[in-house]
């Protein structure tokens, strides 16, 4: 781990030096982004194929789209986000001035994930350099093509002494924690997460954690044609279109009304059919299982004999090429794993209740999830949820697209994570805000300090209540 | 009653699990959420602090000999303005913040609502014990928790004050006080939180930071670290010195985490500084310092001893240019002033605490004795013995020029806070450049704490998370995105089957392309 000892050093180094404080270096790596993924999109797609078997569209409208839009953000946001901004101060403070200079960490720490290897990889990344840090990138083993291609293209796009990558499994995983980092930036499972930080407790270190959890998508009834086909799009684009379900905010399972339950169903394979053809694999429209191991851990979810009889749709396993088609189930026992851990595959089991309304006591007993998707136009459920359920983020009648939103912060809460990200919220979350008192040197009240009286407690009242009135009093003798 | 038992009774683990239990049952059925319930509380927040002044007064007295004006300023006013605070805004801070959407997920709109993380569990510090215990838990409340709080042991009458009027005046379903010492604070720390806010020592918040990460917990840290004051030749020296050594001697006889904990100064500016503040203290604590009743105590004999082992050491006490008395049976040290100790004496080490102010202008010539980097603060060893080696050859000259003892400030970590004292621009820039810490202060100490525009919180060492008016809102909230997505068109590039002319149109929607999205809404697929 000789060369690790050299980066780490050579990257202290950069950060102390003061370059990546400039807003020119920070511009001229948003820079070299955007011309890395206009440049090697070709390459991008063909690394997504190869480790997930992304079809190129999903890749950009997952990936380099919306990376692509993030880096233009920040490049046209970056004069603001660096702006010192002006505290308010109140009269007795005057005449003073207080302003928070938003400052970077130091040398950050990226833990990325295998399902969206470059959007997780570098939508961090994105902030971390805007926000004036240094960087270690370490992406994801299980994605080796993507880990390989941003290995070599970041140190040729980027500033390699201030921004690199490190690749490597678990081992190197656990030697980069060993380190003092000014901040970690963790996406992946809450069983590493853990690890992690533990890890950051010996220097302090702040981290965020983006998990995951069971996402559920309540589903009321529509009356209106149109909005069934539309909102069947999206649950099935928000299910089996984003990476075969192998997303942290994928819809992970639906809570439907019992008596609208068989409607849905028959909504639900028409559209499978109709989006991913009569033979799903054939028509190349979804992605894959990332390896042997997961495709295993979704093979056993149905091997349960009580789950495999509720499949009511699709089912068909390909070992061979990691290939499992879209699959509904109708009610799987609560108990069973695939009610219990977070699916991240197109299994999608269906769990009718009584009332729609049920849902949120439903989702309730359960941990907090990333996100929390209903398909309603009923304002009032609409309102309920919002204020009875607690998760990372809420979407009404759409799925996932809330990725693609910068005004609002993506992340988790509870077992979902913490902190956030996105738009300016990922510049922020690279950022100390340093605020700066500045006081002029006038004249001093000589009430702040020893030896203390009566008449000067009465006057010191006065001031921190902002009575000025009653001040002036005391000052001239008038009143205790 | 409940409080009763609470302290007769021995807390252990399944105490802590009761009384989870118990919160937890509390919290679920939505009593905290609303805003009448948030501001019932913060009233009686106010009312205890309002109706029970003198009491509160005597009990910090009792605990720390703390001058009743100082505990005013610093306590008990603070708790008032932190109360009439969000009494005042917190309809504007529960309010939704509706955002702008852009063209990649039009037609929708979105909004960000904090909602409350749950059950909190706030462990407060000794120096301040009743502000640092609940002036955390009025944000906790306002943002809708329930909350348990542990005050410091080292302050019994505090603490046991605390506990009563919690117990009287805010709602007990909701809102408890767990007194007690590592054994009771171990096993609250085992349970599973929502949010963990503690102020304390960096050692335990080790602790505490280890605890959470078992059950994925966020924490915030207000912890410490040795703050410097730069002080340059060219200000106004009376006005200067009262704000120096009053941010050192009144703030709890500098037992005080944004005490200043040493200065730099100029060779030349130094007699002039070192005489001043003599001066300045036999004013205010007279010429034997034991004997005034305005200063404060050292909390116990344990802290107390801890500081004569800083000035134990041989080449630390022939520096002592001032005070120096002492009084063990009594807990009262006098304001002590040391000139140039070595920079690797253990007194430059660790976050002094107490009433000792080591004045830097000059290092001392001990030559290469020891230079044990402060391994603490870079990853490896060889990037600081660079820097290390760099800054000795300084030593000499370097604060010949003020802007080089940044190095020396950089080098110790972040601390919470760092003062200057300068009227010099250049000065002032490269300081704020330069320094990194929790906050900074410009010719004045200490007073960022009683501003409640701006966050308070510390970075690398000294903490994470910052608090004070909307700051403590928010840090104890979550920030839920809400996104309304209407029914117009969807375009079909978003879905499978794909090709290459969807991908076409996918770049143009999601380059915020108007023609693009015009011709998604058309439906042209």
């Amino acid at each position: 781990m000789r060369d690790l000892e050299t980066d780490l050093e050579e990257l202290r180094e950069s950060y102390t030096s003061g370059k990546t404080k400039e807003a020119s270096w920070r511009k001229s790596q948003l820079n070299g982004l955007l011309t890395l993924l206009k440049e090697k999109e070709k390459d991008i797609f063909n690394a997504l194929e190869h480790d997930l078997g992304k079809h190129y569209a999903e890749a950009y409208r997952d990936e380099v789209g919306t990376l692509t839009k993030s880096v233009n953000l920040a490049l046209s946001s970056l004069k603001d986000w660096m702006a010192v901004k002006k505290a308010k101060l109140p009269l007795p403070a005057f005449p003073s001035t207080a302003k928070v200079f938003p400052e970077p960490l130091g040398v950050v720490l990226i833990f990325s994930t295998w399902n969206f290897p470059f959007g997780l990889s570098l939508e961090p990344l994105i902030g971390a350099v805007a926000a004036g840090n240094a960087v270690v990138l370490k992406p994801s083993e299980l994605a080796p093509a993507s880990s390989s291609f941003l290995a070599a293209s970041i140190s040729t796009y980027l500033d390699k002494k201030a921004v690199k990558v490190i690749e490597g499994g678990q081992v190197v995983g656990e030697h980069l924690l060993g380190y003092k980092w000014d901040k970690i930036f963790f996406t992946g499972s809450t069983q590493v997460a853990r690890a992690v930080l533990t890890a950051a407790v010996k220097h302090i270190t702040p981290v965020t954690l983006e998990l995951g959890g069971k996402s559920p998508a309540i589903f009321d009834s529509f009356s209106s044609s149109w909005d069934k086909e539309m909102v069947i799009k999206r649950v099935l684009g928000g299910k089996f279109g984003t990476c075969a379900g192998q997303a942290c905010i994928g819809i992970d399972y639906i809570l439907v009304q019992e008596g609208y339950a068989p409607t849905l169903v028959e909504l639900l394979k028409n559209g499978t059919v109709k989006m991913f053809g009569e033979n799903p694999r054939e028509t190349k429209s979804m992605a894959r299982i990332i390896n042997k191991q997961h495709f295993s851990r979704l093979k056993n979810l149905l091997d349960d004999p009580s789950v495999k009889s509720c499949i009511v749709h699709g089912g068909g396993m390909d070992e061979h090429n990691l290939f499992i088609e879209p699959t509904i189930l109708m009610n799987p026992p609560l108990e069973a794993s695939i009610m219990t851990d977070e699916i991240f595959g197109p299994l999608l089991p269906i769990i009718t209740l009584k009332k729609i309304e049920d849902s949120i006591g439903f989702i309730n007993s359960r941990p907090k999830p990333l996100a929390i998707y209903a398909f309603t136009r009923n304002e009032t459920l609409q309102k309920r949820i919002v204020s009875e359920t607690s998760s990372g983020s809420v979407t009404f009648n759409d799925a996932v697209i809330q990725y693609a939103a910068d005004t609002v912060p993506f992340g988790g809460v509870g077992e979902s994570g913490f902190g956030s990200y996105h738009g300016k919220f990922s510049f922020d979350a690279f950022t100390h805000e340093k605020p700066v008192l500045s006081r002029a040197m006038i004249s001093e009240f000589w009430f702040r300090f020893p030896p203390w009286n009566d008449n000067k407690l009465a006057l010191t009242k006065k001031a921190y209540s902002f009575d000025y009135f009653g001040f002036v009093l005391v000052l001239l003798g008038l009143k205790k | 009653m409940a409080e009763d038992s609470e302290t007769t009774k021995v807390f252990d683990a399944e105490a802590a699990a009761s009384l989870m239990k118990d919160l937890r049952g509390s919290y679920a059925s939505g009593k905290t959420r609303s805003y009448e319930w948030r501001v019932a509380q913060l009233k009686n927040m106010m009312k205890i602090v309002d109706d029970h002044e003198q009491d509160i007064l005597d009990a910090i007295r009792a605990d720390l000999c703390k001058p009743d004006q100082e505990a005013y300023i610093a306590e008990i006013s603070i708790m008032k303005s932190s109360c009439m605070r969000a009494l005042g805004e917190l309809h504007r801070w529960m309010k939704p913040e509706k955002v702008k959407t852009s063209v990649t997920t039009f037609p929708s709109s979105a909004e960000i609502v904090s909602e409350p993380l749950g059950v909190i569990l706030i462990i407060g510090a000794w120096n301040f014990p009743l502000l640092l215990s609940l002036d955390p838990a009025i944000g906790a409340i306002a943002a809708g928790n329930a909350v348990v709080l542990k005050p410091s042991e080292l302050c019994p009458a505090t603490s046991s004050l605390i506990a009563k009027l919690v117990g009287k005046y805010l709602d007990s379903s909701c809102v408890r006080v767990v007194e007690g010492a590592v054994a009771e604070t171990s096993v609250l720390l085992e349970q599973k939180w929502d949010k963990i806010f503690f102020t304390g020592s960096g050692r335990v918040g080790r602790i505490v930071l280890a605890a959470a990460a078992k059950h994925l917990t966020p924490v915030t840290l207000e912890l410490g670290g040795k703050c410097p004051v730069v002080v340059d030749s060219d200000i106004n020296l009376p006005v200067a010195i009262k704000r120096i050594a009053g941010g050192k001697w009144t703030s709890n006889n500098g037992q005080a985490c944004i005490a200043p904990d040493y200065v730099i100064t100029t060779k030349d500016f130094a007699p002039k500084l070192i005489d001043a503040l003599k001066h300045q203290l036999e004013a205010w604590y007279g010429k034997d310092p034991l004997e005034s009743k305005d200063l404060a105590h050292i909390v116990n004999s344990h802290h107390f001893d801890r500081l004569l082992k800083l000035l134990d050491d041989d080449k630390v006490s022939g520096k002592i240019i001032h005070g120096g008395q002492r009084d063990k049976a009594n807990l009262k040290f006098a304001p002590t002033i040391l000139l140039d100790v070595p920079e690797d004496s253990m007194i430059m080490g660790e976050e002094i605490f107490g009433p000792l102010l080591p004045i830097f202008t000059n290092s001392s010539s001990d030559g290469p004795a020891s230079n044990e980097p402060v391994k603490r603060f870079v990853p490896t060893v060889g990037t600081l013995f660079q820097t290390g080696s760099l800054f000795r050859r300084q030593r000499t000259t370097m604060v010949d020029k003020l802007e080089e003892c940044f190095d020396m400030i950089i080098s110790r970590g972040k601390p919470l806070a760092a003062y200057l004292f300068t009227n010099n621009k250049k000065l002032k820039e490269k300081f704020v450049k330069t320094v990194s810490a929790g906050g900074l202060v410009i010719n004045d100490t200490v007073l960022h704490f009683a501003e409640k525009t701006l966050p308070f919180g510390g970075v690398g060492e000294s903490g994470m998370g910052s608090y004070h008016g909307k700051f403590s809102y928010d840090n104890f909230s979550h920030r839920k995105s809400v996104l309304y997505k209407g029914f117009a068109g969807d375009s079909s590039a978003r879905y499978p089957p794909y090709s290459d002319r969807k991908l076409k149109l996918l770049k143009a929607l999601l380059s915020g392309s108007v023609i693009g999205v015009i011709l998604a809404l058309i439906g042209w697929s």
